[in-house]
């Protein structure tokens, strides 16, 4: 062999690169997302959209009283990102984790590009480190932005006035403001875990679309799956129930446990989901152009331990909480109807310029029945009917009673809707500091603690 | 560590790669000294993109020893710094605009770069203009220069290319050219594959030419010119028929019928089969006889002809 140039200097033996540290890959992924129009647009979305949209339903006449927390949208600005959690649970989130990091391995796999980013790093764990972080960065802005964005719309529609809470108690804006907070955190939970889903899917099904697609799809699933009649230790071992039982925060006292479950199944499968997306990822031949990283075996290795973990965690529930059952009883039922019924008869009475009175005093019950008594006295459905009493203070030979059509889902929900006598919860206005409303005791919503055993 | 190993950019011996039972690289021998230009050719899964991706460190081969600027090379993406370069196509993101996509490319890699190389690099391969245009928009030979810009971001001692003159224009061609030899000049060894026969032949000094994975020819383009034995020339002359009179009494030189070799008929051209020296008999004798030589040259070019011969013969041994 004989060199070109007549004279080249000798140069002493290269020391081998080093790998480009996690901080620089996490930037360069960052760079490369944000550059997206379709992120742009995302997070210009997320910042803004909610904030109109709440501010302009505080503005109609007919609210959204069929989500949660819906129906005190003109009362207060606080159910303003309630509202938007709900409806960020069922579509939001989902679709903000598939865009985001649905897509993150799958690009590199449209573009061609994974081998230039290989040499440009030196390392498979290090760029699998950097496209997590990178997606969570963008995933906790937009969400960020969907909680923010919703809680000034409210406040700077409607005001800061005190939330209504599940049970009828009415929670200071303080209190609001921080179990909003709390609630949007708890949220975050889910979220991770079906960015992680998009992860492994992103890594699992390479150039194929269903990579985006399986948040979605998983999220779907997870929300006809909470509509279904499956026991409690089912329900709450699937990660989508954490973006129901931050409803538990808005009860007195807050129904903690389901949350924390709930919160704790979801974090297991962010662990569980990343860790599957990140050993499929190192696994990958990147010098074989034909392997995208798909395949029946990675497909089999990303499922069956989820399936294996869904299966744990159905047990763990069921043996830590003795609950296989739907979790919605007869007791129950007539214990949260009687303790919202005299939360909201005391903000009546307000509203009204009545007496005072206090709900020691008032000492409500209710007697409720699932299809006139003829079936099980438990589960979901809209045949419950109640009826609730209580005792008028300083009027001992009177007690009142009101009768409650209740329509309860799986998941614990219920809205009461009052059928007589229509004095104490029929259709009027009563004036409220923020314009007149509807009587409280008119229709509200409640919930059942599916894990309550009183 | 010796002077004749620290000349030494890559230097391969009994490189074997499989990929299952397909057999990438079979014993491939390569050597490629400090500013030397390395052409890399064969047909299609020859195994010349497996051979680059050892270079770049994308994989580590199954069998043989890999030494890539004196250092050893044991586990992929172990390569040593300085070696730079890309396999199939350049990595180049398509939201970013070129100016963007080398920025963050240097970021990435630490190099602190500033605005003034970029545009320099930008500069060198003929993107000025376009350096804020968005790479999506970028022709293929847009892309190839961008991806060369971005490699000698790196200012790298070994540069790797797979097939750097896809798609490239003319003027492209020509930045692309210019920067390698000024690398080559400046001691930068480059390995590059291509199909283009002329870009090697303008390029290379030495070639080494794979076929199903094995080398078929290593060397100098020189050395492979001579050892193919005969090649086609087109002469055309002021008569062509005094020409055809001499080239037919010519010992070691035959007339072709050119009907068969695709080319355009020509009336004034004769296409002449013979050994260099042979044909050198044959152009005295034609200007002896007062004609005018006014074209010779190769119908194939010798590079092409020598990898045709060698590569056609591999497939039929197989």
């Amino acid at each position: 062999m004989t060199a070109t140039t007549a004279v080249t200097p000798p140069v002493p033996a290269a020391p081998v690169a080093p790998r480009v540290p996690v901080s620089r890959a996490y930037r360069f992924e960052l760079v490369k997302l944000v550059s997206q129009w379709r992120i742009r647009l995302l997070v210009l979305a997320c910042w803004i959209a909610p904030g109109l949209f709440v501010a302009g339903v505080g503005q109609q006449s007919t609210l959204p009283s069929d989500t949660l927390f819906g129906r005190w949208m003109h009362a207060t600005g606080w159910a303003g990102p309630l509202v938007m959690l709900g409806f960020a649970g069922t579509w939001a989130l989902p679709l903000l984790t598939s865009v985001v990091a649905g897509d993150v391995f799958a690009a590199e796999d449209r573009l061609g590009t994974w081998r230039h980013l290989l040499v440009a790093v030196r390392s498979p764990a290090r760029i699998f480190v950097a496209k997590s972080l990178a997606s969570l960065t963008v995933i906790l802005l937009l969400v960020a932005g969907l909680a923010v964005s919703s809680t000034l719309g409210g406040l700077a529609s409607v005001g800061d006035q005190p939330l209504v809470g599940l049970d009828g108690h009415l929670l200071s804006s303080g209190d609001a403001a921080g179990r909003v907070l709390l609630a949007w955190l708890a949220a975050l939970a889910p979220a991770l875990s079906l960015a992680a889903i998009g992860l492994l899917g992103s890594v699992a099904l390479g150039r194929s679309p269903m990579g985006l697609l399986l948040p979605p799809v998983v999220a779907l699933a997870m929300s006809v799956a909470q509509m279904l009649p499956l026991p409690v230790a089912v329900r709450l071992a699937l990660p989508g129930y954490a973006f129901i039982s931050w409803n538990g925060l808005f009860t007195s006292p807050e129904q903690l446990t389901p949350l924390l479950i709930g919160v704790a199944v979801s974090l297991a499968w962010t662990v569980l989901a990343t860790a599957l997306a990140y050993v499929l990822f190192v696994r990958r031949d990147f010098t074989n152009p034909a392997d995208d990283g798909s395949g029946r075996r990675a497909l089999t290795l990303g499922v069956l331990p989820l399936a294996a973990l869904t299966a744990l965690t159905v047990g763990a529930v069921a043996v830590t909480t003795t609950s296989t059952g739907s979790g919605i009883e007869q007791a129950k039922v007539q214990k949260s109807l009687a303790t919202v019924f005299a939360h909201l008869y005391r903000l009546q009475t307000g509203q009204l310029h009545r007496p005072a009175v206090t709900e020691a005093q008032l000492k409500a019950t209710a007697a409720c029945t699932k299809s006139d008594g003829q079936a099980a006295q438990e589960g979901a459905g809209n045949d419950w009917r109640c009826v609730v009493s209580w005792h008028l203070p300083g009027v001992t030979a009177v007690t009142g009673t009101a009768v409650y059509q209740l329509d309860i889902t799986s998941d614990g929900r219920f809205v009461a809707d009052g059928d007589g006598p229509k004095e104490v919860n029929g259709y009027f206005l009563v004036r409220t500091s923020t314009g007149d409303a509807p009587n409280p005791l008119w229709q509200f919503d409640g919930n059942v603690d599916l894990l309550d055993h009183h | 560590m010796g002077l004749m190993d620290t000349l030494h950019a890559v230097r391969a011996h009994g490189i074997t790669k499989c990929f299952g039972d397909v057999v990438a690289l079979d014993a491939v021998d390569l050597d490629v000294t400090q500013g030397q230009i390395h052409g890399l050719v064969g047909p299609n899964g020859a195994g010349k993109t497996t051979l680059l991706g050892l270079l770049l460190g994308l994989a580590v081969a199954d069998g043989g020893r890999l030494e890539i600027l004196g250092t050893p090379v044991e586990r992929a993406l172990a390569v040593p710094g300085g070696v730079a370069g890309f396999v199939d196509a350049p990595g180049l993101y398509p939201s970013l605009t070129a100016r963007q996509n080398l920025a963050a490319l240097a970021a990435l890699r630490g190099l602190g770069s500033g605005t003034a190389a970029i545009d320099e690099m930008l500069g060198e391969v003929g993107l000025t203009d376009v350096a804020d245009d968005k790479a999506r928009g970028f022709s293929l030979g847009m892309r190839q220069r961008l991806g060369l810009a971005a490699a000698l971001l790196t200012r790298p001692r070994l540069l790797v290319l797979d097939e750097p003159a896809n798609g490239l224009d003319p003027a492209g061609k020509r930045h692309v050219h210019r920067v390698l030899t000024r690398l080559a000049a400046d001691g930068t060894a480059v390995v590059l594959s291509s199909h283009r026969m002329d870009d090697l032949e303008a390029l290379c000094s030495e070639v080494t030419i794979l076929a199903t994975g094995r080398v078929v020819f290593s060397g100098p383009l020189s050395k492979l010119a001579a050892e193919n034995r005969e090649l086609d020339y087109r002469l055309r002359t002021s008569d062509p028929e005094t020409a055809r009179r001499l080239a037919d009494g010519t010992s070691g030189v035959r007339i072709v019928d050119d009907t068969g070799l695709g080319l355009r008929q020509d009336p004034d051209v004769l296409v002449v089969r013979a050994l260099v020296a042979a044909l050198d008999e044959l152009v005295a004798q034609v200007v002896r006889s007062g004609v005018a030589v006014r074209e010779l040259a190769p119908v194939v070019s010798p590079l092409e002809a020598a990898f045709l011969a060698l590569t056609e013969h591999q497939e039929a041994g197989r």
